[in-house]
Protein backbone atom coordinates (compact mmCIF):
# COMPACT_ATOMS: atom_id res chain seq x y z
CA UNK A 1 0.00 0.00 0.00
CA UNK A 2 1.48 2.94 -0.75
CA UNK A 3 1.16 6.32 1.82
CA UNK A 4 1.51 9.89 1.07
CA UNK A 5 1.28 9.50 -2.36
CA UNK A 6 0.06 13.11 -3.31
CA UNK A 7 -0.96 14.00 -7.14
CA UNK A 8 0.37 17.72 -8.80
CA UNK A 9 0.17 19.06 -12.06
CA UNK A 10 1.16 22.95 -13.36
CA UNK A 11 -0.85 23.97 -16.41
CA UNK A 12 -1.18 27.95 -17.34
CA UNK A 13 -4.73 28.86 -16.70
CA UNK A 14 -5.05 31.03 -19.99
CA UNK A 15 -3.88 30.55 -23.66
CA UNK A 16 -4.55 31.66 -27.05
CA UNK A 17 -6.77 29.20 -29.40
CA UNK A 18 -4.18 26.60 -30.96
CA UNK A 19 -1.16 27.66 -29.12
CA UNK A 20 1.13 25.02 -27.53
CA UNK A 21 1.64 25.09 -23.76
CA UNK A 22 4.37 23.32 -21.52
CA UNK A 23 2.29 21.05 -18.54
CA UNK A 24 4.30 19.76 -15.74
CA UNK A 25 3.08 17.11 -13.27
CA UNK A 26 5.04 15.03 -10.28
CA UNK A 27 3.30 12.90 -7.99
CA UNK A 28 5.02 11.19 -4.81
CA UNK A 29 4.90 7.52 -4.42
CA UNK A 30 7.53 5.32 -4.01
CA UNK A 31 7.63 3.38 -6.56
CA UNK A 32 9.06 0.13 -5.33
CA UNK A 33 10.72 -2.17 -8.09
CA UNK A 34 9.89 -5.13 -6.39
CA UNK A 35 13.72 -6.35 -7.50
CA UNK A 36 15.19 -5.13 -3.91
CA UNK A 37 14.87 -6.84 -0.51
CA UNK A 38 14.72 -5.42 3.30
CA UNK A 39 17.22 -6.33 6.07
CA UNK A 40 15.90 -10.07 6.51
CA UNK A 41 16.43 -10.90 2.60
CA UNK A 42 12.69 -10.82 2.06
CA UNK A 43 11.84 -9.45 -1.74
CA UNK A 44 9.83 -6.16 -0.83
CA UNK A 45 6.79 -6.35 -3.07
CA UNK A 46 6.52 -4.52 -6.58
CA UNK A 47 4.08 -1.49 -5.66
CA UNK A 48 4.07 1.31 -8.38
CA UNK A 49 2.23 3.47 -10.70
CA UNK A 50 1.65 1.66 -14.06
CA UNK A 51 -0.09 3.78 -15.86
CA UNK A 52 -0.52 7.71 -16.18
CA UNK A 53 -3.58 9.14 -18.70
CA UNK A 54 -4.42 12.42 -19.44
CA UNK A 55 -7.48 13.66 -21.21
CA UNK A 56 -8.46 16.94 -22.21
CA UNK A 57 -12.38 17.46 -22.57
CA UNK A 58 -12.45 13.72 -22.66
CA UNK A 59 -9.57 13.28 -25.47
CA UNK A 60 -6.77 11.81 -25.18
CA UNK A 61 -3.27 13.29 -24.41
CA UNK A 62 -1.43 11.19 -23.26
CA UNK A 63 -1.19 7.66 -22.27
CA UNK A 64 1.53 6.14 -20.98
CA UNK A 65 2.52 2.65 -19.54
CA UNK A 66 4.70 2.90 -16.52
CA UNK A 67 7.47 0.21 -16.04
CA UNK A 68 9.46 -0.65 -12.79
CA UNK A 69 12.45 1.02 -13.62
CA UNK A 70 11.03 4.31 -13.24
CA UNK A 71 12.19 6.26 -10.63
CA UNK A 72 10.38 7.14 -7.62
CA UNK A 73 8.18 10.54 -7.58
CA UNK A 74 7.52 10.13 -11.15
CA UNK A 75 7.83 13.72 -13.01
CA UNK A 76 6.53 14.36 -16.53
CA UNK A 77 6.43 17.20 -18.57
CA UNK A 78 4.94 17.38 -22.26
CA UNK A 79 3.81 20.25 -24.50
CA UNK A 80 -0.18 20.09 -25.73
CA UNK A 81 -2.13 22.11 -28.25
CA UNK A 82 -5.16 23.99 -26.46
CA UNK A 83 -7.81 24.59 -29.13
CA UNK A 84 -10.71 25.95 -27.13
CA UNK A 85 -10.82 26.62 -23.29
CA UNK A 86 -11.69 23.11 -20.97
CA UNK A 87 -10.13 20.76 -18.62
CA UNK A 88 -7.54 19.16 -18.18
CA UNK A 89 -7.94 15.38 -16.02
CA UNK A 90 -5.04 13.31 -15.52
CA UNK A 91 -5.30 10.24 -13.43
CA UNK A 92 -2.65 7.95 -12.43
CA UNK A 93 -3.40 4.12 -11.55
CA UNK A 94 -1.73 2.24 -8.77
CA UNK A 95 -0.85 -1.58 -8.47
CA UNK A 96 -3.23 -1.59 -5.43
CA UNK A 97 -6.10 -0.25 -7.41
CA UNK A 98 -5.85 3.27 -6.09
CA UNK A 99 -6.94 5.86 -8.82
CA UNK A 100 -5.43 9.18 -8.04
CA UNK A 101 -6.95 12.37 -9.71
CA UNK A 102 -6.25 15.80 -10.33
CA UNK A 103 -7.43 18.25 -12.58
CA UNK A 104 -6.94 22.01 -14.31
CA UNK A 105 -9.26 24.16 -15.91
CA UNK A 106 -7.55 26.57 -19.18
CA UNK A 107 -8.91 29.47 -20.46
CA UNK A 108 -8.85 30.02 -24.21
CA UNK A 109 -9.15 33.70 -24.57
CA UNK B 1 55.95 20.93 -37.49
CA UNK B 2 57.75 22.66 -34.68
CA UNK B 3 54.65 25.35 -34.36
CA UNK B 4 52.13 22.67 -35.10
CA UNK B 5 53.78 20.51 -32.00
CA UNK B 6 53.95 24.06 -29.77
CA UNK B 7 50.07 24.64 -30.72
CA UNK B 8 49.10 21.31 -29.81
CA UNK B 9 50.76 21.56 -26.50
CA UNK B 10 49.19 24.91 -25.34
CA UNK B 11 45.78 23.45 -26.19
CA UNK B 12 46.15 21.34 -23.70
CA UNK B 13 47.28 23.82 -21.53
CA UNK B 14 44.37 25.69 -22.12
CA UNK B 15 41.76 22.52 -22.05
CA UNK B 16 41.68 21.92 -18.34
CA UNK B 17 41.16 25.42 -17.38
CA UNK B 18 37.91 25.78 -19.48
CA UNK B 19 36.87 21.89 -18.38
CA UNK B 20 37.46 22.73 -14.54
CA UNK B 21 35.99 26.72 -15.02
CA UNK B 22 35.17 26.36 -10.83
CA UNK B 23 32.18 28.43 -10.16
CA UNK B 24 30.00 29.69 -12.80
CA UNK B 25 28.25 33.03 -13.06
CA UNK B 26 24.26 32.07 -13.23
CA UNK B 27 22.24 33.42 -11.19
CA UNK B 28 19.75 32.19 -8.84
CA UNK B 29 15.65 33.22 -8.59
CA UNK B 30 13.38 30.78 -7.07
CA UNK B 31 10.00 30.83 -8.62
CA UNK B 32 11.03 33.62 -10.83
CA UNK B 33 10.48 35.77 -7.23
CA UNK B 34 13.19 34.90 -4.20
CA UNK B 35 16.14 36.56 -5.57
CA UNK B 36 19.58 34.27 -3.74
CA UNK B 37 22.88 35.63 -3.04
CA UNK B 38 24.97 32.87 -4.07
CA UNK B 39 28.11 34.59 -3.89
CA UNK B 40 29.30 37.01 -1.30
CA UNK B 41 32.09 38.85 0.63
CA UNK B 42 33.62 35.80 3.03
CA UNK B 43 32.73 37.05 6.57
CA UNK B 44 36.18 38.23 8.51
CA UNK B 45 37.08 35.04 10.32
CA UNK B 46 37.74 33.70 7.27
CA UNK B 47 40.67 36.36 6.49
CA UNK B 48 44.03 34.50 6.17
CA UNK B 49 42.06 31.53 4.41
CA UNK B 50 43.29 32.29 0.84
CA UNK B 51 39.24 32.83 0.37
CA UNK B 52 37.77 36.46 -0.29
CA UNK B 53 34.79 35.14 -2.11
CA UNK B 54 32.09 32.67 -0.65
CA UNK B 55 30.08 31.06 -3.25
CA UNK B 56 27.53 28.61 -2.77
CA UNK B 57 27.67 25.01 -4.41
CA UNK B 58 24.88 25.42 -6.46
CA UNK B 59 27.24 27.74 -9.11
CA UNK B 60 29.49 23.88 -8.81
CA UNK B 61 26.70 22.31 -10.56
CA UNK B 62 25.33 21.40 -13.76
CA UNK B 63 22.71 23.61 -15.58
CA UNK B 64 20.29 20.96 -15.32
CA UNK B 65 21.12 20.25 -11.69
CA UNK B 66 20.48 24.41 -11.47
CA UNK B 67 17.46 24.39 -13.23
CA UNK B 68 15.44 22.15 -10.93
CA UNK B 69 16.57 24.28 -7.86
CA UNK B 70 14.83 27.71 -9.62
CA UNK B 71 11.35 25.83 -9.52
CA UNK B 72 9.57 24.70 -6.26
CA UNK B 73 7.45 22.29 -8.70
CA UNK B 74 10.77 20.55 -10.23
CA UNK B 75 12.34 20.54 -7.18
CA UNK B 76 11.54 17.40 -5.41
CA UNK B 77 12.50 19.04 -2.48
CA UNK B 78 9.58 19.73 -1.86
CA UNK B 79 7.82 17.04 -1.71
CA UNK B 80 9.26 16.26 2.22
CA UNK B 81 8.49 19.73 2.54
CA UNK B 82 4.75 19.10 1.99
CA UNK B 83 5.26 16.04 4.44
CA UNK B 84 6.61 18.18 6.80
CA UNK B 85 4.00 20.41 6.92
CA UNK B 86 0.88 17.46 7.76
CA UNK B 87 3.68 16.98 10.93
CA UNK B 88 3.49 20.23 11.80
CA UNK B 89 -0.32 19.77 12.08
CA UNK B 90 -0.72 16.51 13.62
CA UNK B 91 -1.28 16.34 17.42
CA UNK B 92 1.34 13.48 18.75
CA UNK B 93 2.77 12.68 22.41
CA UNK B 94 1.38 12.52 25.82
CA UNK B 95 0.54 16.50 25.82
CA UNK B 96 -2.03 15.96 22.79
CA UNK B 97 0.41 18.93 20.93
CA UNK B 98 0.91 19.21 17.48
CA UNK B 99 3.92 21.92 16.37
CA UNK B 100 0.71 24.43 14.99
CA UNK B 101 -0.53 24.59 18.34
CA UNK B 102 2.49 26.93 20.08
CA UNK B 103 4.28 28.22 16.55
CA UNK B 104 1.08 28.55 14.63
CA UNK B 105 1.65 28.92 10.90
CA UNK B 106 5.29 27.72 9.56
CA UNK B 107 5.76 30.92 8.67
CA UNK B 108 6.14 32.12 12.16
CA UNK B 109 10.20 29.74 11.89
CA UNK B 110 11.17 32.29 9.14
CA UNK B 111 14.52 33.53 10.55
CA UNK B 112 15.56 30.52 11.83
CA UNK B 113 17.53 28.43 9.81
CA UNK B 114 19.80 31.58 9.06
CA UNK B 115 20.82 31.95 12.85
CA UNK B 116 20.72 28.65 13.98
CA UNK B 117 22.98 26.56 15.20
CA UNK B 118 22.77 28.85 17.91
CA UNK B 119 23.85 29.08 21.90
CA UNK B 120 20.73 27.85 24.13
CA UNK B 121 21.06 29.64 27.20
CA UNK B 122 18.97 27.67 29.46
CA UNK B 123 20.20 24.23 28.04
CA UNK B 124 24.13 25.86 28.30
CA UNK B 125 25.38 24.58 24.78
CA UNK B 126 25.12 25.07 20.77
CA UNK B 127 21.84 23.56 19.71
CA UNK B 128 20.92 23.11 16.02
CA UNK B 129 17.44 23.29 14.62
CA UNK B 130 17.19 19.19 14.75
CA UNK B 131 17.63 19.39 18.50
CA UNK B 132 15.38 21.96 19.16
CA UNK B 133 12.56 20.63 17.70
CA UNK B 134 13.48 17.47 19.61
CA UNK B 135 13.51 19.49 22.76
CA UNK B 136 9.72 21.04 21.68
CA UNK B 137 9.18 17.43 20.90
CA UNK B 138 10.04 15.46 24.49
CA UNK B 139 9.95 18.64 26.68
CA UNK B 140 6.62 20.28 25.41
CA UNK B 141 5.04 17.17 23.38
CA UNK B 142 5.86 14.73 25.29
CA UNK B 143 6.99 12.30 22.23
CA UNK B 144 9.84 10.25 21.18
CA UNK B 145 12.43 12.74 20.00
CA UNK B 146 13.17 11.83 16.15
CA UNK B 147 16.80 9.84 15.37
CA UNK B 148 19.11 12.87 14.31
CA UNK B 149 18.92 13.02 10.05
CA UNK B 150 16.15 10.53 10.41
CA UNK B 151 13.21 11.32 7.46
CA UNK B 152 10.58 12.95 9.61
CA UNK B 153 13.40 15.42 11.33
CA UNK B 154 15.04 15.93 7.84
CA UNK B 155 12.01 16.71 6.83
CA UNK B 156 11.44 19.20 9.75
CA UNK B 157 14.21 21.17 9.25
CA UNK B 158 13.66 21.27 5.49
CA UNK B 159 9.86 22.90 6.23
CA UNK B 160 11.79 25.67 8.77
CA UNK B 161 14.67 26.23 6.37
CA UNK B 162 12.11 26.86 3.33
CA UNK B 163 10.55 29.66 5.16
CA UNK B 164 14.46 31.46 5.57
CA UNK B 165 15.01 31.22 1.78
CA UNK B 166 16.57 34.17 0.17
CA UNK B 167 17.59 35.75 4.22
CA UNK B 168 21.46 35.98 4.48
CA UNK B 169 22.95 33.33 6.85
CA UNK B 170 23.80 34.96 10.00
CA UNK B 171 25.54 32.50 12.47
CA UNK B 172 27.06 34.19 15.75
CA UNK B 173 30.28 33.19 16.26
CA UNK B 174 31.51 35.34 19.29
CA UNK B 175 30.17 35.36 22.99
CA UNK B 176 29.39 31.76 24.44
CA UNK B 177 28.88 30.01 21.23
CA UNK B 178 32.93 31.06 20.62
CA UNK B 179 33.83 27.86 22.21
CA UNK B 180 32.00 25.29 19.95
CA UNK B 181 32.91 27.56 16.79
CA UNK B 182 36.85 26.96 17.95
CA UNK B 183 36.56 23.00 18.40
CA UNK B 184 34.39 23.23 14.78
CA UNK B 185 37.16 25.16 13.17
CA UNK B 186 39.76 22.26 14.57
CA UNK B 187 38.21 19.98 13.27
CA UNK B 188 37.81 21.89 9.87
CA UNK B 189 41.29 21.99 9.49
CA UNK B 190 42.51 18.16 11.20
CA UNK B 191 43.04 15.31 8.82
CA UNK B 192 41.77 12.40 9.21
CA UNK B 193 41.80 9.07 7.66
CA UNK B 194 44.06 6.95 5.77
CA UNK B 195 43.61 9.41 3.12
CA UNK B 196 44.79 12.10 5.43
CA UNK B 197 42.00 15.00 4.11
CA UNK B 198 40.78 17.75 6.23
CA UNK B 199 37.77 19.30 5.21
CA UNK B 200 40.44 22.60 3.66
CA UNK B 201 42.20 19.81 1.92
CA UNK B 202 39.20 19.83 -1.20
CA UNK B 203 36.90 22.66 -0.04
CA UNK B 204 39.35 25.69 0.77
CA UNK B 205 42.50 24.50 -0.96
CA UNK B 206 41.00 23.12 -4.45
CA UNK B 207 37.29 24.08 -4.96
CA UNK B 208 36.23 24.75 -8.46
CA UNK B 209 38.89 21.34 -9.26
CA UNK B 210 38.12 18.05 -9.80
CA UNK B 211 38.39 15.31 -7.35
CA UNK B 212 38.10 12.41 -9.95
CA UNK B 213 34.78 12.76 -11.69
CA UNK B 214 33.45 15.07 -9.36
CA UNK B 215 33.28 18.91 -8.96
CA UNK B 216 34.36 20.31 -5.81
CA UNK B 217 32.66 23.14 -4.24
CA UNK B 218 33.36 25.23 -1.48
CA UNK B 219 31.37 23.02 1.25
CA UNK B 220 28.93 25.23 2.02
CA UNK B 221 25.59 24.47 3.69
CA UNK B 222 23.74 27.35 3.28
CA UNK B 223 21.55 25.03 1.36
CA UNK B 224 20.99 21.80 3.45
CA UNK B 225 18.93 20.44 4.05
CA UNK B 226 19.83 19.70 0.57
CA UNK B 227 17.51 16.98 -2.31
CA UNK B 228 20.35 14.83 -3.82
CA UNK B 229 19.36 13.36 -7.66
CA UNK B 230 21.59 10.40 -6.20
CA UNK B 231 19.13 8.91 -3.48
CA UNK B 232 16.21 11.12 -3.99
CA UNK B 233 15.60 12.51 -0.66
CA UNK B 234 16.79 15.03 1.72
CA UNK B 235 20.00 14.90 3.18
CA UNK B 236 21.25 16.74 6.31
CA UNK B 237 24.54 18.43 6.69
CA UNK B 238 25.77 15.77 9.25
CA UNK B 239 24.91 12.76 7.11
CA UNK B 240 27.09 14.81 4.16
CA UNK B 241 30.00 15.61 6.94
CA UNK B 242 29.79 11.59 7.64
CA UNK B 243 29.82 11.01 3.77
CA UNK B 244 33.45 13.00 3.45
CA UNK B 245 34.97 12.00 6.02
CA UNK B 246 34.05 7.90 5.65
CA UNK B 247 35.45 8.92 2.28
CA UNK B 248 38.97 9.92 3.73
CA UNK B 249 38.84 6.35 5.30
CA UNK B 250 38.47 7.12 8.61
CA UNK B 251 35.67 6.34 11.15
CA UNK B 252 33.13 9.17 11.20
CA UNK B 253 31.58 11.11 14.29
CA UNK B 254 27.98 10.02 14.19
CA UNK B 255 24.97 12.75 13.39
CA UNK B 256 24.28 14.93 15.87
CA UNK B 257 27.23 14.11 18.07
CA UNK B 258 29.06 17.65 19.52
CA UNK B 259 31.87 17.33 17.24
CA UNK B 260 29.24 17.71 14.08
CA UNK B 261 27.30 20.28 16.10
CA UNK B 262 30.38 22.18 16.29
CA UNK B 263 31.59 21.69 12.92
CA UNK B 264 27.87 22.65 11.73
CA UNK B 265 28.09 25.92 13.42
CA UNK B 266 32.15 26.45 11.74
CA UNK B 267 30.98 25.88 8.05
CA UNK B 268 27.89 27.53 8.40
CA UNK B 269 29.74 30.55 9.97
CA UNK B 270 31.58 30.48 6.68
CA UNK B 271 29.03 31.01 4.72
CA UNK B 272 27.58 34.28 6.63
CA UNK B 273 26.11 36.29 4.19
CA UNK B 274 24.84 33.89 1.45
CA UNK B 275 21.06 32.91 1.05
CA UNK B 276 19.41 30.32 3.06
CA UNK B 277 18.82 28.03 0.28
CA UNK B 278 17.30 24.74 1.74
CA UNK B 279 15.48 22.87 0.79
CA UNK B 280 18.35 23.24 -2.53
CA UNK B 281 18.77 20.70 -5.35
CA UNK B 282 22.15 18.74 -5.31
CA UNK B 283 23.82 15.64 -7.78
Amino acid sequence: MASGVRPRVKVPSTASAGETVTIKTLISHQMESGQRKDSEGNTIPRSIINRFHVTFNDETVIDVKMEPAISTNPYFEFEAKVPESGTFQFTWYDDDGSVYEDSAEITVG
Amino acid sequence: MKLKALTAMAALLVAPAAFAGGADDDTLVINGEIEMTTKADAPEHMEGTGIDQVISGWHFRADETQQIQMDDFENQGMIFVDQAINTWNTAEGSAGQSCADCHNDPESMAGVTATYPKWNEDAGEVRTVQMQVNDCRVNRMGAEPWPYDAAPAINMEALIASQSRGMPVDVAIDGPAAETWEQGKDIYYTRYGQLELACASCHEENYGNYIRADHLSQGQINGFPTYRLKNAKLNGAHSRFKGCVRDTRAETFATGSPEFVALELYVKSRGNGLSVEGPSVRN
